[in-house]
């Protein structure tokens, strides 16, 4: 699947929801199935910086394809790193670069997009597209 | 339990924002620590201030520049009066706390050289903290610390024990932002001045529930923020003995700061203009003048007997929540109350009470070193203000137990 389609499965799976608490249960349980980073990679310099809880992610280049791993000591945070990474993850480095993320708008979680707002949202997809950058030179 | 005077459902009609939504819930404000809610009548201040008399102070002819001053002036006798100054130069209008204490650490630069000695207590905000680093790093002066002990208060011996002939400087909150803890100030104070040491006091917490009288403190400096106690933004006031200002160099260069300017040598302005360069929040300085005249009309002492009260009903209620922790259980505290539940993550908690119109503040909140004393890595802060109510409280704790069902 590209990131398109796997976020407009995302899209669509939010959908079903009518109201924030059913959104927000379903991705605590998100949370729960996100693939952890090793703990070797949970130091200090892998810390995104700008969020109020922790949150470590981490990349591996598999073949021609990004594979990440992460954590997060708060649960919702780790939900929305799960989203980010499900999307994300597999997928060649040069699609991620382009990869839009508007996709988090529509799943109502628009207000986590904001700059400001304390779990860095923005931060974490920085940090991923700034791994895609990385391995992207190497490939090359 | 005493039940309080006050009218709080009249109260709280004084304050349109207290009446708006969150999320589809009806607004349950308790970051009160972090910025206090406006009343209409000083908003009523802001909008005359715009609408009738807007205009340049202290240097103007017309009748709008004078009645702008004079109406900036009579604020500052306001603040003057409610804190007890004797003079009202004393009273140095700033944009707040931060800058109050800025001033003073930049002041000091010149006044302190290398070995001198400054404290801090363990309980500081990160802005009674970093000034003071960047004003040793410059002079080459060591910076102590009042240590704290499990219930978040100051370890008064171990401060007593760091006092000495080479202490210049010491600085305390007189409530610590995180905790609520109330400090013993007039002990810390008495006990500085007999080595010899200024004391600068930060009231930002303490200045919404306790009328601080600077002269029977005999503190030197005292800062205080006028946004949380029913003012605006970006105004504050620094009180300084009038010794201890005459002494401090300006902090700012600019307009009416100075007396003469050539372009050989300027001499500065009398207090309280010295501290004053450049066009002030006039503004601000009026409604902070209106937020005293509107809190000291319903009375600081009802005010505090209020939210003694619903801190009491608060703890008891919150504490029915399985494994809720309270951090800062001093005997003498304000209505603040941070807390934990088991493991679960402050910051998780604080997004689902805020999808329940719940306000609450999350995080470290500026208090790092609090932070690491308790290994935690921040608290939910509920802070509440004389126009709470225990029927807030209560939505306040089924919002907690509805958030921790989700998150276990």
């Amino acid at each position: 699947m590209t990131i398109k389609e796997i976020q407009e499965e995302i899209v669509d799976e939010f959908s079903m929801f009518d109201d924030w608490m059913q959104r927000y249960e379903y991705m605590i349980d998100l949370g729960k199935s996100l693939p952890l980073i090793d703990e070797q990679y949970k130091t200090d310099d892998n810390i995104i910086k700008g969020c109020q809880s922790k949150v470590w992610v981490h990349a591996d280049l598999e073949g021609d394809k990004l594979s990440f791993t992460a954590d997060s000591d708060a649960i919702i945070t780790k939900g929305i790193i799960a989203i980010l990474i499900r999307a994300f993850s597999g997928q060649h480095p040069k699609d991620i670069i382009d990869a839009d993320t508007s996709f988090i708008d529509e799943i109502g979680l628009k207000e986590h997009l904001s700059p400001t707002r304390a779990n860095g949202l923005v931060s974490m997809i920085k940090q991923i597209k700034m791994y895609a950058i990385a391995y992207q030179t190497q490939l090359k | 339990m005493q039940k309080t005077t006050l009218d709080i459902q009249t109260i709280r009609k004084d304050f349109p924002i207290l009446s708006r939504t969150v999320n589809g819930q009806p607004l349950v404000y308790l970051d009160n620590a972090a910025t206090s809610q406006t009343p209409k009548q000083v908003l009523d201040v802001i909008v005359d201030y715009y609408s009738g008399y807007n205009a340049n102070i202290h240097r103007g002819v017309h009748t709008l520049s004078q009645e702008a001053t004079d109406k900036y002036e009579q604020a500052r006798a306001t603040i003057q009066h409610h804190f007890n100054a004797k003079h009202a130069h004393e009273i140095i209008f700033t944009a707040g706390t931060t800058h109050g204490i800025n001033l003073v650490a930049s002041g000091f630069s010149s006044l302190l050289k290398k070995g001198d000695e400054i404290i801090v207590s363990a309980l500081e905000h990160h802005s009674n903290i970093v000034p003071w680093q960047m004003l040793c790093e410059r002079t080459g002066a060591i910076l102590k610390v009042i240590p704290m002990n499990q219930n978040g208060e100051l370890d008064i011996e171990a401060y007593y024990k760091l006092l000495c002939s080479n202490t210049k400087l010491v600085f305390c909150n007189h409530v610590s932002n995180a905790l609520g803890t109330v400090n013993p100030i007039k002990e810390i104070i008495n006990a500085a001045h007999k080595v010899g040491a200024a004391v600068l006091i930060d009231g930002a917490q303490a200045a919404p529930h306790i009328k601080a009288n600077v002269q029977a403190l005999d503190v030197d400096f005292y800062v205080v923020s006028a946004h949380k106690m029913c003012g605006p933004t970006g105004a504050g006031m620094l009180y300084g003995k009038e010794e201890w200002l005459t002494k401090l160099p300006p902090y700012q260069g600019g307009g009416e700061m100075i007396a003469e300017v050539t372009f050989d040598k300027t001499t500065y302005a009398d207090l309280p203009h010295k501290f004053e360069a450049g066009t002030p929040n006039i503004c601000g300085g009026i409604a902070f003048g209106a937020a005293l005249d509107y809190m000291n009309a319903i009375g600081f002492s009802a005010i505090a007997d209020y939210e003694h009260e619903l801190l009491e009903y608060a703890t008891a209620q919150l504490l029915t929540v399985d494994g809720l922790k309270i951090y800062g259980t001093a005997e003498q505290k304000t209505s603040v109350i941070s807390f934990n539940v088991g493991s679960i993550h402050p910051y998780d908690i604080g997004s689902i009470l805020d999808k329940l119109g719940i306000a609450v503040r999350t995080g470290h909140h500026c208090a790092q070193p609090i932070m690491d004393f308790y290994k935690i890595p921040g608290t939910v802060r509920a802070s509440f203000s004389f126009y709470n109510t225990k029927e807030e409280v209560d939505i306040l704790v089924a919002g907690v137990k509805r958030a921790v069902a989700m998150l276990q």
